[in-house]
């Protein structure tokens, strides 16, 4: 998802039994669905991997903002201009909202900063595409914003305090990302044919790098089993694949579209679709950093944080004197 | 990289005329000026609020989570602080 692949402990997820008293009595609190807060005691594990994980989450929103920001000054219309400049500008709210999550676990921001910009941490996979025609606004944002939803819904629930509150707050507003992107779709493909294929297009881009986005099938692994033990995760990435596509073929058939897929066919039985998988090399290939547009992103992420250095350092310079000069006049 | 970190601060808004601000979230800020202006940004971009407050964070002092059963204790027993605690007659009428 917007947190992909993070690993745990990498031990496997202990019983009840095995846990010193102290662990024992924080897992319980877990399991009856109480919220841990800041203050709380938890283990060394926990702390760590929901650092990880909301801070890739955070990096995703920050660096989701440049797919789309590079659309701004050439969006179709005025409407369109200020519906998408909104839209990235909750992005950088929702970045916000969980840098301030991860920095109750004791990381500062910028140190979370740091780790994006020299590569330490990752930021989801989807966000090193290209969007290379205004169709891709739209694909981005029913299939991209689609997908987050699937996964944040239920975060909402999440153990962690904070991250369940920062979950709410976006799901929010992530409602009207995922309906402006629908509502670019369903007017290309009522269009004109160049408009049409210009959606088609998009969504054959799109389509395996969303499915991609829930990560490979974690059944077996380790990370995830120890992740839905302490309630940091909720589902399986199968699970809300299966959901994805079962939500969004339906769309795609009433936006007059072809999903990519030769073998996607309802299965009665199970009650959901039978799909490919996304191309599996691809994504790792990606997540080792050679994405189409992976320099693109990290150079514009450092490029941006050192032009705004001055910015920064003025204001706290600007901040200092002002203080200085309260100080003196009292 | 800048070593100038600005300070944390905590953001409370005020929903409605009439309703007491809630905390919404945190930022970071140079000063209380900029603080209340990012709130604004970050805070407000959908009429969530008619107020802003702006607080250091550092300078928020807490319960600790340990107190938990001692500091709320005392109100165990007082079960005559509710309203509920009295019978009083059907036909006393409203009270």
């Amino acid at each position: 998802m917007y947190a992909q692949m993070v690993k745990s402990t990498g031990k496997g997820v202990k019983s009840l039994d095995e846990m010193e008293p102290q662990e024992r009595a924080f897992q319980e609190r877990i399991n009856a669905g109480d919220k841990i807060e800041p203050k709380d005691w938890m283990p060394e594990g926990y702390r760590k991997n929901l650092i990880r994980q909301i801070g890739q989450h955070a990096h995703s929103e920050i660096v989701g903002q440049l797919p789309e920001g590079n659309w701004i000054t050439r969006a179709p219309t005025l409407e369109r201009k200020a519906i998408l400049l909104a839209k990235v500008q909750d992005e950088a709210g929702h970045g916000l909202y969980l840098y301030c999550a991860a920095e109750t676990l004791g990381v500062t921001r910028d140190e979370l900063t740091e780790m994006l910009l020299d590569g330490r941490m990752k930021y989801s996979s989807i966000f090193n595409y290209p969007t290379l025609t205004w169709a891709d606004m739209g694909a981005v944002g029913w299939l991209v914003d689609g997908a987050a939803i699937m996964n944040q819904v239920p975060l909402q629930r999440t153990s962690y305090g904070p991250y369940a509150r920062a979950m709410v707050r976006i799901c929010k507003e992530e409602s009207f990302h995922q309906r402006q992107g629908f509502d670019i779709m369903m007017t290309m493909g009522k269009g004109t044919d160049a408009q049409k294929h210009m959606a088609q297009d998009a969504l054959n881009r799109f389509w395996g790098p969303s499915l991609m986005m829930f990560g490979p099938s974690d059944e077996n692994s380790v990370h995830s089993a120890q992740s839905m033990a302490w309630k940091i995760k909720m589902n399986s990435n199968d699970e809300l694949r299966q959901k994805f596509v079962d939500q969004t073929v339906p769309q795609a058939e009433y936006l007059g579209l072809t999903v990519p897929d030769e073998n996607l066919k309802w299965n009665e039985e199970k009650g959901g679709y039978d799909f490919s998988q996304p191309d599996w090399d691809e994504f790792f290939d990606v997540l080792r950093g050679n994405g189409p547009e992976t320099t693109e992103r990290m150079e514009a992420r450092n490029k941006a944080w050192d032009d705004g250095a001055w910015v920064r350092d003025g204001m706290m310079a600007h901040a200092a004197k002002k203080k200085a000069m309260k100080v003196a006049a009292e | 990289m800048s070593t100038n970190d600005w300070p944390l601060w905590e953001i409370f808004i005020r929903g409605a005329h009439g309703l007491s601000h809630r905390h919404v979230g945190s930022l970071h800020a140079p000063d209380a000026e900029m603080a209340i202006k990012n709130a604004r940004d970050v805070y407000t971009r959908r009429k969530e609020g008619v107020s802003i407050w702006a607080i250091e964070s550092s300078a928020i002092a807490a319960s600790s989570p340990e107190d938990k059963g001692s500091l709320y204790d005392p109100a165990d027993n007082k079960v005559y602080r509710h309203p509920t605690f009295f019978d009083i007659p059907d036909e006393v009428g409203a009270m």
